[in-house]
């Protein structure tokens, strides 16, 4: 399959009054032509930075890549100046944000926020805009574009200005759709018709997908691939069958108990995951999640874990996986899910750095 | 569980009446919550669920009907101590524990004023005391009291909220959507948290929400609403397994689980409200198909209801 973008041990920090914030602490990999990769994680986990960094759109200072590269079709973005990101950002990778009220322009017509991309990355006149303004409103499902396409943002309702900008994200066709949180505001019903919308368009499409989001049931709706992201790493990363059916990480096991199920039982108490996350200006020692961890081993607090592999897609960076390792036994809830999945390695396999 | 707490009847809630934009935010509820139980509000934003919770406590006067608290009327006129015999049993818990928090108070005024305003103690010192234990109930510490809010995190926030409403001892809490700001991690701390202080004070919730799994884990009841009226109300267990009403099954349908399997076999119902073919005249209300179990319905959907109970 053809690769879109590589992430090689990117590293990106903030300089705050209080020291060095390491919002992204050396994550890698790669996303495939016309995949979805859901990206979760609590918040300040560096999700969110993790992909503004890629649009390019951290602020520079305070923010700053200190490290890696990341590779879209092969050519490396992290050096290009912003007049280079300009032609791409719009065009070849384009974002969807978690409020569609306060990414959509007030004070311009539905119709030109569209028409504005197509000036800018297609040449198209204005006539022909505007006619493919109105092919696109209709193929995100707004109805009578015709009117709608000049009217103003105050006057959608959630559900369908969150439409309008995937209209204008999918405007110039990109290769690359960056998706930050896009139906957490929304309600169900109009949340499922929103992601039926971008399944059914991606594969219109094309596009590769990377989905931002904190909700599993939606990383189970949308996700090819699944990366957990924990204090500015990934911890753990694989098919989204692998990391519901056979988590090997003890943070992704506390996420899925931490989640009542339809079919769980009201007695029980929910696993939460004690404490909150670590403060990135000093990321502790070892490994990041250790003091909220019940199953976290003595090295944990020493040294920082190395990625195992636990098959050809499957990545878990947790010393569990180590040989000398003893067994422990994932929570209850997560148990009752698992199960063995014909593609798994016998044993973990050590990855080396710089894979 | 068979003692009523409290008794809503007919409530309605009317906004900008008489004019053109008038919106019957809630039309016509009736419901009741028993003590010690859990009773879990779910429905779309703009359904009216926010709405009943606040006119419930009195935030807003309601236009119709009434809210009867262990059989005495809130709503209505009242002097000022009667209010606040109210306000001492019933408290909130809201949304945002960004803004409903006040930045510029220490958090120990913050859980205080309650007790100050009810006059709850009697000295400096039993106050301070008052505080700390709150905090402690809640898993925070003593050296927490003299901070201001923006130095703790949404979860922390949330928890700070709580201690706030249960300052004056409340015997009912109205939570409106107390987690859907938090991540999925700390939304299981602050439930876990909610029942636990459910079980040792026997507090009564209304807890509103939209994540329906966490509403069902919660709830011993729930009440579905669609567009001001409550469509459907059942035992939790019993809501998922048999929901009647067809906005009911359109939103359960749209709940997406963890689990991938399920999810690539997912089926969608539409809930298109003109199914109904009601008459003119056909009466429209909540009637019992099976113990405990209210749908909205005419007549003849009563029939059908209840022949497909299981």
């Amino acid at each position: 399959m053809e690769k879109i973008l590589e992430v090689k041990d990117l590293k990106v920090s903030f300089h705050v009054y209080g020291g060095e914030v390491q919002a992204v602490r050396g994550v890698s990999f790669d996303l495939f032509k016309g995949e979805t990769l859901a990206i979760v994680g609590e918040s300040g986990s560096g999700k969110s930075v993790l992909n503004q960094t890629i649009m390019k759109l951290i602020p520079m200072p305070p923010g700053k890549i200190t490290g890696g590269q990341i590779l879209f079709h092969g050519e490396d973005i992290v050096h290009k100046s912003d007049k280079e990101m300009e032609k791409i950002r719009g065009k070849d990778i384009s974002m969807i944000f978690q409020d569609p009220m306060t990414s959509l322009n007030p004070t311009m017509k539905v119709g030109h926020q569209i028409m504005e991309v197509l000036h800018k990355h297609q040449n198209m006149k204005s006539s022909q805009a505007k006619e493919r303004a109105i092919e696109l409103l209709r193929l995100v499902g707004i109805p009578m574009p015709e009117k709608r396409v000049n009217q103003y943002p105050h006057e959608f309702s959630g559900g369908m200005r969150q439409r309008a900008m995937i209209a204008i994200a999918l405007a110039a066709n990109p290769s690359l759709l960056i998706a930050d949180e896009p139906t957490t505001a929304l309600d169900v019903t109009i949340q499922a018709q929103i992601l039926e919308l971008m399944k059914d368009l991606q594969k219109k499409m094309d596009t590769s997908i990377i989905f931002i989001t904190h909700d599993l049931g939606v990383v189970a709706n949308v996700a090819d691939r699944v990366a957990v992201m924990y204090a500015g790493q990934i911890v753990e990363i694989g098919t989204v069958d692998e990391i519901f059916y056979d988590p090997r990480h003890p943070y992704t096991w506390g996420l899925l108990a931490s989640m009542p199920s339809l079919d769980s039982d009201h007695k029980a108490e929910l696993a939460a995951i004690p404490g909150t996350p670590p403060d990135l200006t000093n990321p502790p020692k070892g490994d990041a999640f250790a003091p909220r961890n019940q199953y976290a081993l003595a090295i944990d607090f020493e040294q920082e874990p190395p990625m195992f592999q636990v098959s050809e897609t499957h990545f878990a960076k947790t010393w569990l996986l180590h040989p000398d390792a003893p067994k422990v036994e994932p929570p209850e809830a997560v148990k009752l899910k698992m199960r063995k999945l014909s593609s798994t390695f016998e044993k973990p396999i050590l990855v080396k750095e710089g894979k | 569980m068979a003692e009523k707490l409290l008794e809503i009847k007919h409530l309605k809630q009317y906004f900008n009446i008489g004019r053109p934009n008038q919106v019957k935010a809630v039309d016509d509820v009736t419901f009741d919550i028993y003590k010690g139980e859990t009773l879990g509000l779910v429905g779309e934003s703009g359904c009216g669920k926010s709405t009943t919770g606040r006119t419930i406590i009195r935030l807003y006067d309601a236009t119709g009907g009434q809210v009867l608290f262990n059989g005495e009327n809130v709503h209505g006129r009242k002097s000022k101590a009667e209010l606040k015999k109210f306000n001492r049993k019933m408290q909130m818990i809201f949304q945002d524990p960004y803004a409903s928090l006040n930045p510029r108070m220490t958090v120990a005024d913050i859980i205080a004023e309650g007790i100050d305003i009810h006059g709850l103690a009697k000295s400096k010192k039993e106050r301070m005391e008052r505080v700390y234990e709150l905090l402690e109930t809640v898993g925070l510490n003593k050296e927490h009291a003299n901070r201001y809010p923006h130095e703790f995190s949404g979860g922390q926030r949330q928890r700070i909220g709580i201690a706030r409403a249960l300052a004056v001892e409340p015997e009912f809490i109205i939570a409106d959507e107390p987690i859907s700001a938090l991540d999925v991690s700390i939304q299981a701390q602050v439930v876990n948290l909610m029942k636990r202080l459910q079980r040792e004070k026997g507090l009564t919730y209304l807890f509103i929400a939209h994540d329906l799994s966490m509403v069902k884990y919660i709830s011993d009841r729930i009440g579905v609403m669609y567009f001001g009226k409550l469509v459907e109300l059942a035992p939790a267990d019993d809501l998922y397994q048999n929901a009647m009403h067809p906005y009911t099954k359109s939103l359960l349908s749209a709940i997406p689980l963890p689990d991938p399997e399920s999810e690539r076999t997912r089926r969608r119902i539409m809930y298109d409200p003109s199914s109904h073919h009601y008459e003119e005249n056909e009466k429209v209300e909540m009637r019992e198909i099976a113990p405990g179990h209210l749908v909205y319905c005419s007549e003849k959907e009563f029939e059908q209801y209840k022949a497909q109970y299981k």
